[in-house]
């Protein structure tokens, strides 16, 4: 069963200077009880793709086409708001990257966690019973009394936590996770990836997991999209994308990772160029200005979707091309 | 202290009160220490890295060694000067000489100031207004690989790399000796995050600069640092050759942190150190090694006497049983 369904997805903002077009023919699908790991860099359209899957796009902002088929049966790009605010919380919960910013400060945590359970129609005392009941599962010691507490009386690990249970306190069938490891250290990234991990075997749900650190989506994730300038330029399983990545900018995007070198360096790779302007994308495929690998055809032709094997698709016309083969 | 030594501090202590009225009423304790007895030193061309969890003290002892926070004990000699109890007014000449990067690099820029007024602004502060500023500006944004045109623009149209590049200028505008830098790529995406050490790199080997680097991401330590040093709530645990380190840490905390990072491949079997979550809070130190509550190691000895630094190997650490001996 698929949970998330995204066919020919198209965002376009409409400002000052010009229509940008955000997102771009973006596919892909979240099947139950999976990992989808959601990778690239900062503008590459990662935020506004959580946007329109939760309708939360600016106002200048609009699907231009394509479909978010959820559960199978809704469409969320064409969901009126109404129905669309009975999902989100419930069955589509999000945790978001700063867990102080999404914990009221002024109210305690006990209050915020009943909160959130307003339409179970349950008793107060049950409300808590259920509270403390999914803190221990996020391992918080001592939860009864410390239902009383505020945030800032919980550390930095601990509150990204609490905000955990309180996304999947309502067993949704699917947790979108928006770099929910960035602010912590390397500790607590990784006790919260083995907690985020156990919960979803617990719970049964689906998790689109939002990240620029290519290590956690390696630990996390069962498969992943690899995004740039709004466009998904390579999917498959995280296996097939680490191990035999197809598309030159996953490939850049793999060498630059500090973590891939084992001793120290003269130079860090980098990827030379920038992001293309959105409002003025470049002909043919959206990597061309960049790859060393780019042609005539490149540069005229936007490249298909070519499949490698199984699920793992990259959109390059040299895509049959894998790493040891050019010698890299 | 050798003559080589830039900066050399020790048994710092930094405290904040903590509570009000009522705490001291009840005897609560009113005071934590955030830097707990460090001491290290930093040698002229050299680059030192800080690591350790969010809230181990890191960048109150880079405030600290800025003077933005005042020392309740220790020293920290800097070319020789002492910089405790200077004031505000003694302390700028200082600061010219050892300017700080603030951690978010947009936020860390005023939103009101264009590049070039942002890039004039160390001069005007210490008085050298009479330079040819826009020659200046020209040269720092040359200097850090920013194109001419960028000397109009506002820190909102200006990308994470881009903006950290600004902070990178802003700091070498006045030909320092040590940079000290809070977490300089947080937030950067890795290519950009590779053109901003790389930058680092150069300007350190073309000026001759050192640098004291705040970070959490263990990558970026061992490919930049020469020295580091691991903290743990506001001491130091272990700290040594940066290499010597990564190849066999001898502090079980270390030994955690190294075994704990991310690794970008999916069939990795990790052999890792679990520690538990639970850090202990700076009011309620633990007994004995304050390491004890945490540690996989930890004997009946640990939670009484508590470890004093000892070399061991290369690295200085304070450990009753250290690892890779």
């Amino acid at each position: 069963m698929t949970v998330l369904d995204v066919r020919n997805l198209s965002v376009a903002f409409h400002t000052g200077s010009g229509r940008l077009e955000a997102l771009k023919q973006v596919s892909f699908s979240v099947p139950a009880n999976r990992s989808v790991g959601v990778v690239g860099e900062s503008g590459c359209g990662k935020s506004t793709l959580i946007n329109a899957i939760l309708g939360l796009l600016a106002d200048n902002g609009e699907i231009s086409s394509g479909e978010i088929i959820f559960e199978g049966d809704k469409d969320l790009a064409r969901l009126d708001p109404t129905a669309m605010r009975a999902l989100r919380g419930r069955r589509i919960a999000t945790v978001f990257q700063d867990p102080m910013g999404a914990l009221n400060p002024v109210l305690s945590v006990g209050r915020q966690m009943r909160d959130i359970q307003y339409r179970s129609g349950l008793s107060k005392r049950d409300k808590d019973a259920r509270s403390v009941a999914m803190l221990r599962k996020v391992r918080i010691p001592d939860p009864e009394s410390r239902l009383a507490q505020f945030p800032h009386e919980f550390s930095g690990g601990m509150k990204q936590r609490i905000a955990i249970a309180m996304a999947l306190m309502m067993e949704p069938a699917l947790l979108i996770a928006d770099e929910p490891t960035t602010a912590l250290d390397a500790t607590l990234e990784v006790a919260t990836i083995e907690l985020l991990k156990d919960l979803q075997r617990d719970i049964g749900c689906s998790v689109l997991f939002i990240s620029h650190h290519l290590g956690v989506i390696a630990e996390l994730c069962d498969e992943m999209i690899v995004m740039y300038a709004g466009e998904v330029v390579e999917s498959g399983t995280t296996r097939e994308i680490f191990h035999d990545p197809r598309h030159p900018y996953t490939q850049k995007l793999l060498a630059c990772d500090p973590a891939r070198l084992s001793h120290r360096v003269a130079r860090l790779p980098t990827i030379p160029g920038t992001l293309p302007d959105l409002r003025h994308r470049p002909s043919g495929c959206v990597f061309q200005p960049r790859c060393d690998r780019a042609d005539a055809q490149c540069r005229a032709d936007r490249p298909p979707n070519a499949v490698i094997g199984g699920s793992h698709i990259a959109r390059c016309w040299y895509a049959d091309i894998s790493l040891a083969g050019v010698g890299a | 202290m050798s003559s080589d030594d830039l900066l050399n501090v020790s048994d710092l202590r930094v405290s904040f009160r903590v509570g009000g009225l009522s705490a001291r009423l009840a005897g609560r304790a009113t005071e934590i220490e955030a830097v707990s007895g460090v001491g290290f030193s930093l040698q002229r061309g050299t680059t030192f890295a800080l690591v350790g969890e969010s809230g181990s003290g890191k960048t109150t002892l880079a405030r600290t060694l800025n003077g933005l926070q005042p020392a309740v004990a220790g020293s920290i000699r800097f070319e020789g000067q002492e910089l405790r109890g200077l004031s505000n007014a003694a302390m700028k000449p200082v600061r010219r000489r050892m300017p700080m990067m603030f951690q978010d690099p947009v936020g860390s820029l005023s939103p009101r100031l264009s590049v070039r007024a942002l890039l004039s602004e160390p001069f005007i502060i210490h008085g050298l207004s009479n330079r040819d500023l826009d020659a200046e500006v020209n040269r720092l944004l040359a200097l850090v690989g920013l194109p001419r045109e960028f000397a109009e623009r506002y820190p909102h149209q200006l990308s994470g790399g881009q903006a950290r590049r600004v902070g990178v200028a802003r700091a070498i505008a006045l030909d320092p000796v040590l940079v000290v830098a809070d977490e300089p790529t947080a937030g950067l995406d890795v290519s950009v995050q590779g053109e901003v050490l790389n930058l680092l790199n150069d300007l350190r080997d073309r000026m001759g600069l050192s640098m004291l680097i705040i970070t959490h991401n263990l990558h970026v330590v061992r490919q930049i640092a020469d020295r580091m040093a691991v903290m743990y709530l506001g001491r130091f645990v272990e700290q040594g050759d940066t290499e010597a380190i990564f190849r066999a840490p001898h502090h079980p905390y270390t030994a955690a942190l190294l075994s704990a990072n991310p690794e970008p491949d999916p069939d990795r079997v990790h052999q890792r150190i679990t520690l538990p979550a639970d850090v202990p809070s700076l009011l309620a130190r633990p007994s004995g090694c304050e390491f004890h509550t945490r540690c996989p190691r930890a004997q009946a000895r640990c939670a009484v006497d508590v470890p004093l630094p000892a070399m061991v190997g290369e690295s200085r650490l304070t450990c009753h049983f250290p690892l890779n001996t």
